[in-house]
């Protein structure tokens, strides 16, 4: 499936909804372990298709970040049935994120 | 079967791969994380030759894509074990085995806790390891760095800008990084130096709300109103994977001499992962060029 660019505007559809579980990517463009670790949750994306992947820019989306109190990045977040159910913090491997969406 | 098999793709695993392809070697890169290593927190990098001003993650990028050019393999798989079968290594991840004439261990560092009750369940609630990630989320706000080398000088000179107070936590009264960072906080208005004192406890049940220093010498206890904690402590390596197949030292470090050979044939070392007294770029990156050129000699010897 295709990376969703979430925004406040998307986020009800697309996360809070979802039948999906969702995997979040919060992110920035100063991060530079954010920047290496968007090319691997890319590749998620477009190989998984039993969940979504969704990435966050915190500058952009200030809001939304704070509603989900991140105060660290990369965080990313897993969400099912509108309820966060992981999270992690700093980069980690491939296997690791899928077994985060996974369990 | 790959000719060299390089395990971890910073600095010195991507010039170990430029060097080695160079030398006409095939190449497969391992990395469990994310490519670049280090420097990547780095937001300015002046003191690499030749280059004035980078980004860390400009230099990292940059280093990536001259790798790859040359047609370097990238696996993002954590290399979980090693196997020397003599002129046969076989590279064991969680997701598959590959095998090698020679194989580089260029592990880098990673951070280093300061060992404190919490501090890892803090990480991301006030905790971090990297004020250029981290930083923006304090704005305005009261924060704390500790440690005193360069990387703790540059963590509080980039929150100095944003932050409303900034306490520097040094277990000395000098400093290891450089004296130009020294003079550039001092001159800093928001900037308290808290020395001779180490961080004893982490305040706040939820998430950072202080932290509790001890003088050295006083023993007296001083409590800092903080919501953001950053430490900068220095790095520790992560070779306890390869105890089997190389000696470490007393720290954890491969040991190994200025020619990263590790004493096992066919397994070299490259950078920050080596027992040395200067980890900086460039040595990663002058580890990476020595290790690659000893692997390819070897390689080449096995064909005679």
């Amino acid at each position: 499936m295709a990376l969703i660019k979430l925004t406040s505007d998307n986020f009800e559809q697309e996360v809070k909804n979802s039948s999906e579980p969702v995997l979040i990517d919060f992110w920035a463009s100063w991060c530079g372990p954010c920047k290496m670790l968007s090319p691997v949750v890319e590749a998620i994306a477009e190989e998984v298709t039993d969940f979504k992947v969704a990435s966050c820019n915190v500058d952009d989306e200030m809001d939304l970040a704070g509603e989900f109190g991140v105060q660290s990045i990369p965080t990313l977040v897993v969400i099912k049935d509108g309820k966060e159910v992981n999270r992690s913090v700093g980069v980690i491997p491939k296997e690791q994120i899928l077994s985060l969406v996974r369990g | 079967m790959t000719d060299i098999i390089i395990v971890g793709a910073g600095t010195a695993g991507l010039t170990a791969a430029i060097y080695a392809q160079r030398a006409g070697k095939s190449v497969m890169l391992f990395e469990g994380t994310a490519v670049g290593g280090q420097i990547i927190n780095t937001p300015d990098v002046e003191n690499y030759p030749g280059i004035a001003h980078t980004s860390g993650f400009e230099f990292a990028n940059a280093l990536f894509e001259q790798a790859k050019s040359f047609g370097a393999e990238i696996r993002y798989e954590a290399v979980k074990e090693i196997r020397d079968e003599g002129a046969v290594k076989k590279v064991l991840t969680g997701s598959g085995e590959y095998e090698a004439k020679a194989v580089i261990l260029a592990t880098g560092a990673k951070n280093r806790p300061l060992g404190l009750a919490r501090e890892q369940d803090l990480i991301g609630h006030g905790i971090s390891y990297c004020a250029t990630c981290d930083g923006m989320f304090y704005r305005g706000k009261d924060v704390a760095v500790a440690g005193g080398g360069n990387t703790a000088l540059e963590d509080a000179l980039f929150l100095t800008n944003f932050c409303r107070h900034v306490y520097l936590i040094h277990r000395r009264d000098a400093f290891r990084g450089d004296e130009k960072n020294v003079s550039l906080l001092k001159a800093k208005e928001n900037v308290e130096f808290v020395l001779n004192a180490n961080v004893t406890s982490i305040l706040g049940d939820d998430k950072v709300e202080g932290v509790e220093v001890t003088d050295k010498f006083s023993g007296e206890k001083r409590e800092l109103p903080v919501s953001g904690f950053f430490i900068a402590v220095g790095q520790m390596p992560a070779n306890e994977a390869f105890s089997g197949i190389v000696t470490l030292d007393d720290k954890g470090y491969i040991s190994a001499g200025e020619s990263c050979e590790t004493g096992t044939a066919g397994i070299f070392t490259a950078g920050d992962c080596r027992t040395k007294e200067v980890r900086q770029l460039t040595t990663a990156a002058s580890d990476g060029a020595v290790a690659a050129l000893a692997a390819a000699k070897y390689v080449e010897s096995l064909a005679e």
